[in-house]
Parts: structure tokens; sequence; C-alpha cells
């Protein structure tokens, strides 16, 4: 019976997912037989022009959390710290760097690049990391900065950013000898802003009490919005998802048996520790509803003009969550506790993640003041598992989940 | 009715027996190389220290990190909600909580109810915990419960700058190699511990009067260090180090 009801909580949409990335990833590996460039670019990077250009956008983050995921990261960071790098540099780039040289991690390392764009929209360890691998491949490298906005997207900020739109243009057809296509850039920010909202809607629908699925879900079905974005397979991917959380919801399908605590969490997820975590959290009657990371992906799109994403895609780029000040972060996440109706807000303090950890002790304070719900920050770190100890953690969790059942009780 | 509370500490296991709200016993021993052991014969001890046999206990809670390994347990609950039910009932206006034990310190906010509004604790780092001062005793040969006395008598507290335990420990051997006075050596390692500790405190913004609880607060030298960092009296009661078993004996009375 259990093992029904299990069977009844998994989510269907999983398979196809795994299947388009399978062909995604295999597609990259074989591009040189198919006259196709490979890019490799930072998780917040402008992707729109890549899909325009036809060239096949690889990301080394989504790399990493699949690195992490299958436990591998450990091996990885520490070629890396024999190879001479600091073990305080972040873990996605220990792996991604040390990877390329002994070609591991879970399919044999990346498809080489034929060019590098580096956006520091997400932190400011991907110039360095992204010289790196320029160097190691030979490539050339493109990077657009953009200006951390503590406060508001300046006129000086506009233009800076939006001049190098245009630089990155002229970059893309110098590589492909090609001359970019407006009409069909137009076409691709359609796309992407379509599946920006679908994506968005998706991650609404755990709003629902009980939530259809948990943060561990998203965690999951991001690697499309991420990797796809701008084509016509992650739109139907996302109707398709979308039409089935909206399906469990109307059959009363909940991901966490027996729902009774609904909590928020921030930073990137522990990859290694996926199904600990869930399991523990869930022991407790306890769905992580939603998370500050995977709605980085469709967060600015207030900023995006579909009709002219090619002006707008400046600002939207600039203004994602890691790139604002912290007060305004804070805010988004007063928002989020708000919506989703959160008992609880989990903050994981990422040793590798700097842009994504500095602020958390504020935005802590920030809530608890404003919210008065209890606020849990545990240590870990998102690939590199020598990060993560499991009795502290677990002590942790445990009391800050004794102390929510104290005050609903 | 009896209720028990079991406290599996990372160096320590302690029992507490309650009948009718009021204390009938308490048990320590240490909890060595085997804590599903130590939670039996913990309990065993105290049964017959108190007389009593295992049937006439209503529940049991088990608590600290050896917590699951107590199958006999009714139910287990983390040492902060122990910690912080166990200070009210000795104590009801206590409404922060200073605990320091073998493995993790922590710093407990109290509601007017006893409940546990917030907590803090350390990060993963043996400094400002029991065993830090477990290393540094090792390291200058004095028993465990002498650092106190000797503490009491610096004339001079040195600075040991290191937060790691590890660099702090090669710090202290260099004083020794200094033939630095160990009075003053061991009251620069409370100052060091009481440091860290205090950030704890400061993080949750605690409130007066503060109890301190664990293990710890048996050192008189540590507890003087805390109270100079923190700019006040802390309380310390006759049984700190089995407050974390009472917390879970008054929790299991209300299962």
């Amino acid at each position: 019976m259990s093992d029904m009801l299990s069977e009844k909580r998994k989510i269907k949409s999983a398979k196809k997912m795994r299947d388009i990335m399978t062909t995604y990833y295999l597609d990259a590996m074989t591009a040189g037989q198919h006259n196709k460039q490979v890019a490799w670019i930072t998780s917040g990077g402008p992707v729109e022009p890549l899909v325009t250009m036809d060239i096949i956008p690889i990301y080394p983050e989504n790399h990493g959390a699949m690195i992490g995921a299958s436990k591998m990261g450990e091996d990885l960071c520490i070629k890396a710290e024999d190879m001479g790098y600091s073990s305080d540099l972040c873990s996605y780039a220990r792996a991604d760097i040390s990877c390329s040289i002994v070609k591991g991690g879970p399919i044999g390392g990346l498809p080489k690049p034929d060019m590098l764009i580096c956006c520091n929209n997400i932190c400011g360890t991907v110039l360095k990391w992204y010289e790196v691998q320029a160097r190691y491949y030979k490539v050339p490298l493109f990077i657009l900065d953009t200006p951390v906005c503590h406060t508001r997207y300046s006129p000086e900020i506009a233009r800076y950013v939006r001049t190098q739109i245009d630089e990155y243009i002229a970059f893309l057809e110098t590589m492909t000898k090609r001359k970019f296509d407006y009409d069909k850039m137009a076409q691709v920010g359609r796309l992407a802003y379509e599946a920006q909202q679908l994506w968005q809607k998706v991650l609404n629908t755990t709003a629902h009490k009980p939530s259809p699925m948990s943060a561990f879900d998203a965690f999951f079905f991001l690697a499309l919005i991420v990797t796809l974005r701008g084509t016509q397979i992650a739109v139907d991917f996302y109707k398709e998802l979308l039409e089935e959380m909206e399906q469990r919801i109307q059959t009363g399908i909940s991901m966490v048996p027996d729902e009774k605590y609904r909590l928020l969490w921030d930073n990137l997820p522990v990859w290694y520790r996926l199904k600990w975590l869930s399991q523990k959290f869930s022991d407790h009657n306890a769905c992580l509803v939603a998370d500050t990371y995977t709605s980085a992906w469709c967060g600015a799109i207030k900023y995006t003009d579909e009709n002219n994403f090619l002006d707008s895609m400046a600002e939207a780029y600039t203004m994602i969550y890691l790139n604002i000040g912290v007060d305004q972060m804070a805010d988004q996440v007063l928002d989020m506790i708000k919506f989703y109706d959160a008992d609880g807000f989990v903050m994981h303090s990422n040793r590798s993640c700097k842009p994504y950890s500095f602020g958390q002790m504020d935005i802590m304070r920030i809530v608890r003041e404003k919210t008065n719900i209890p606020v849990l920050m545990i240590e870990a770190d998102m690939v590199d598992p020598r990060s993560f100890s499991q009795s502290q953690i677990e002590t942790r969790i445990d009391a800050f989940m004794e102390i929510i059942k104290q005050r609903s009780s | 009715m009896i209720y028990a509370g079991i406290d599996i500490g990372s160096i320590t296991a302690k029992a507490a027996l309650i009948k009718d709200n009021q204390l009938l016993g308490t048990h320590v021993i240490a909890t060595g190389y085997d804590p599903i052991n130590a939670g039996i014969k913990v309990f065993d001890a105290l049964l017959k220290k108190c007389k009593l046999s295992k049937n006439q206990i209503s529940a049991i809670i088990s608590t600290g990190y050896g917590r699951a390994s107590v199958s006999f347990a009714d139910k287990t609950l983390t040492e902060i909600i122990c910690h912080g039910t166990g200070a009210h009932f000795i104590n009801p206006e206590i409404r922060g909580i200073i605990d320091v034990g073998g493995q993790d310190s922590k710093a407990i906010f109290l509601n007017k109810s006893g409940q546990v509004e917030n907590f803090a604790m350390n990060d993963k780092c043996a400094a400002g915990t029991g065993r830090f001062l477990e290393v540094m005793a090792k390291a200058l040969e004095v028993d465990l419960e002498q650092l106190g006395d000797f503490s009491l008598k610096a004339d001079k507290p040195l600075k040991i700058s290191s937060i790691c335990t590890v660099f702090a420990e090669s710090e202290v051997i260099s004083m020794i190699a200094g033939q630095e006075k160990r009075e003053n050596i061991i009251a620069g390692i409370h100052e060091s511990a009481a440091a860290r500790v205090a950030i704890l405190a400061n993080k949750i913004k605690i409130k007066e009067p503060v109890m301190m609880t664990g293990g710890v607060a048996k050192n008189k030298g540590m507890v003087k260090a805390l109270e100079k960092r923190l700019g006040f009296n802390l309380i310390v009661g006759g049984l700190a180090q089995e407050n974390g078993a009472i917390g879970a004996a008054v929790l299991a009375s209300r299962l």
C-alpha cells in the first residue's frame, strides 16, 4: 500500500526531463560532427544570443550540480587542491577545473568549448574560473560585466550593460563568421520569456496546501530553464509539468505525506544530500515549498519586455537575485514567506557560494523582525561533502522543527 | 507517575527521574565507546539509586547526540528543547541559557513560559566546546576538573589568538616551551573559549537571567571568563550537567 502511495507521489514528467537532458548533452558532445559550436556560459549569463546563433550553450555550473548529486565532488575537489587551488575556492569551480584535466564526473567531462561567455551577475569567482579555462582550452573569452545594483538600476549602469550586449553580439558574429539574425533573436526572446513565465507558474503551484511538489523537485526541474531557455523544448516541457502539477492539486496528491509545516529554503541545494535532507524534513511532516534559488531564473521577468527582449535583457540580467542589495533580497524573501505561507525559513550558509551566503545574517535578522517565524542556518557546501557534518545538522534541524511544532500546538 | 529523561552526550551520559513535578534523582556516567550501553547503564544505575524498577516508569525521553541510541525511549528530542525545559523547571525566571557541552556549545532564548524562542549553536568547529578544553587539559597535563581552580590563580592571563583547536593547541605548546605559568595559560584558554561562546549569546541577543548548563558549567574558570566577556553574572546550579536529562524527564511527563 505504501509503495503504491509513494509511486503515486512520483512526478511523471521527471523521466521526460531526464531524456531531454540526455539528448541535450549527447548533442553537445557530438557538436563537432554536426559543424556546431559549443559555448560554455555561466548560469546567469544571457543565453538567448547563443541560441539565436545556433551555438550550443553548456553550463559548467549545471555540470557542477550533476557532479555534486552523483557524489563525485569530493574526489574532483581534492584533485583541484592537488593542482594548487585553495580549498576555499568555490566547489563548482574546483570540480570543473579538475574535471577538464581528468575527464571525470558522471558524464566523463564536458564537451570542449569553442568560446567562453562569462557574466558576473552571479559571482566574481566566475571571472577567474573562466580565465583559467580560456587558457586551458585556448579559446576566446567574452566577459559581460553587470555591476551590483545595491539600490537601483541607474541610467549609468543601463548604458554600460546595454553597450556590452552589442559587443557580445559582435563577438558572436566574429566567432561564427555569420551575421546576427535580429528577427530570430526576437523569436528566441519570446520563447525564453514564455518558458520563464511557465517556470514561475510551476513554482507558484506550491502555494497550494498541501504542496504538489517540494523545493527538492524544483532543484531537479530547474535544469531545463537554465540550459534550454529560449527553445520550444523548454516551453513544451514546462507546459506539461504545469499541467501535471495542476492535476496533482486537483486530485490532492502532495509531495510530503501528511504535510503540516511549510518551509522556505535559501541558497543552493546541498546536492550530495538531497535525499537525506528531503527525508529529514519529510519525517517532521515538513515540506520545503519554495526556495530563493530556483526562482532566480524567473525572478527578473518583470524587467523583461517580450516584444523588445534584446533591449530589456540588459536590465533583466543585471537585476537578478544575487546582484541586488541585501534589503531588496530580504524583501523578496519576505514576499515569498507570505505568498507560500511559510512556517519557517531554512538558510544554507554555503561555504562555496560567497555572494549568496554574504548578507544572510542580515536577511535572517530582517526576517525575524518582520515575520516572527523561526529561522535556521545550517552550514554546508553545495558540492564538497567535507563541509557537511551530519550529526550537527541533524540536531539543528530537529531543534528547529521542535520549535515550529511547539509554536503551532 | 514517574518519568525519566536520558541525555547521551559526546562525553557523559546523564539520567534524571521526576515524580509529581519533583526531582527524584539524577546520575552521570562517562559515555565511552558504546552509547547504546551507556544509556542502559546510566538508567539502570539511577533506578537502583532511587530503589525503583523499570516498570514503574511511565514514559522516557532521550536527548543529546546519542538520543537515537536509546532504544527503550518513548520519544527523542534535541538537547535544545530539553535544556530549555530543564532550566525553566529549576528556575522559571530564566530567560537565557548558555549550554557548553562536549561537542556543542549553544545559546538559547526562552520566552516567559519556558518555550524556546531562538537558539544559536557553534559552527563545525570545536572552538568554544568542552572538547576544546579537554584537548588543552591534556596538553597541559592537568585533570579536566582542575582546569577551573588553576585558572582562578592566574595573575596575567595569556592571549590565545588561534580559533582552531589544533592551532590553539600548538600555541599552548609553544607557551609551555616558553615556560609560561600554567595558571596563566589556562586562564587564556578559558578566555578564548568564552569569547567563542559569547558570540552565540550575542547572536540571539540573550536576556538575563541567564543560566549556564552543561558539563563545562562546573568549570569555575570558564564561568568567570564568560561572565567577564558577557558583562553579567550567570546562574550556575548544582545540576548544570544534568539539566538536559531533567528537561527530558519533564517533557516525558507531558507526553
